[in-house]
């Protein structure tokens, strides 16, 4: 009984339904958190005593990397969902988390060089954190590029599956690369046990843009798999039903 | 407003991270609403094939 809701979620028809209802209220809060989160951040946040108004990149940078290892755990829990209960929608999720993850990965690593070179005087180091960040973009190229070469979309979610969920052992290494080995890359401000490091001034704007990512993560994470439950159940009879729910054009 | 752009000598480095997010975020969007779109509209021909053969 307790698992009739898992396998209910689990159904293409029920999680398409679910899905468009739910991606405006993700959407939303996420734009207006956003907003919040920059004004905060880049207007009414006083400037660091080192670093200035050089800090203010961390708005960016922090919530990009956030979204680069939280959509990683996302694809590998997903996968490891697929494979132990052959589910769809959790491969459809899986598959449509690794785009998403890769492009904020690159954008973690895009901004943390930009942040580098006027604080540590160099645009790249080879750094545990940053090296681990960079193994984890490689991490999902590899995974785009190994469900790219596999025609068959089941064994190309098994075999990408399989490779998901190795490359989770990356993701403890990135987080505490900082505390294992000398690192140029500053400790955890947040993201740590006892009270974060910094004034309430600079951490709200930095937790609003936190939580603004997650939702624009989780309302593009939903629209991206409907369209793979679509392009996997292409031959089902619910399709119809759904489709018919929405007018042509519209999402 | 010429000292909120300068970024107190930082904005070489702030501005280009902030447009580089605004892309990245923009582009995500754009990408899974035409992914979504081109499946609905795939899924659309091929309920019409059904019904025209049937």
């Amino acid at each position: 009984m307790a698992w009739v809701w898992f396998h209910r979620f689990g159904s293409p028809p029920h999680f398409y339904r679910l899905a468009t209802r739910l991606t405006p209220w993700f959407a939303w809060p996420a734009a207006l958190l956003c907003v919040a989160g920059l004004v905060g951040g880049l207007v009414l946040a006083p400037p660091d005593y080192q670093q200035g108004d050089g800090f203010r990149i961390i708005y960016v940078h922090a919530p990009a990397a956030w979204l680069s290892l939280m959509v990683y755990v996302v694809m590998a829990a997903s996968a490891a969902v697929g494979l132990i209960w052959r589910m769809t929608v959790a491969y459809a999720v899986s598959a449509s988390c690794a785009i998403i993850g890769a492009s904020f990965t690159a954008l973690a690593l895009a901004t943390g060089m930009l942040w580098g070179r006027p604080m540590w005087g160099t645009y790249w180091e080879w750094d545990p954190r940053l090296t681990s960040e960079l193994l984890l973009l490689f991490l999902y190229l590899g995974y785009l590029g190994l469900r790219n070469s596999i025609d068959d979309v089941g064994r190309a979610d098994r075999a990408s599956a399989v490779l998901a969920i190795v490359g989770v052992v990356n993701v403890p290494i990135i987080h505490y690369s900082v505390v294992w080995w000398n690192s140029l890359h500053q400790a955890p401000s947040v993201m740590k046990f006892g009270r974060p490091t910094m004034p309430a001034a600079m951490l709200v704007p930095l937790l609003l843009m936190l939580a603004g990512f997650t939702a624009y993560f989780v309302a593009l994470l939903l629209i991206r798999s409907r369209g793979e439950l679509l392009r996997r159940e292409r031959n089902a009879r619910w399709i119809g039903d759904a489709l018919g729910a929405t007018a042509p054009g519209k999402v | 407003m010429m000292k909120f752009f300068a970024m107190g000598g930082y904005a070489r480095y702030l501005w280009p991270c902030y447009l580089l997010t605004a892309l990245v975020v923009g582009l995500n969007i754009r990408w899974a609403l035409r992914s979504l779109r081109s499946a609905q509209a795939e899924a659309r021909r091929r309920i019409e094939r059904v019904k025209a053969a049937s």
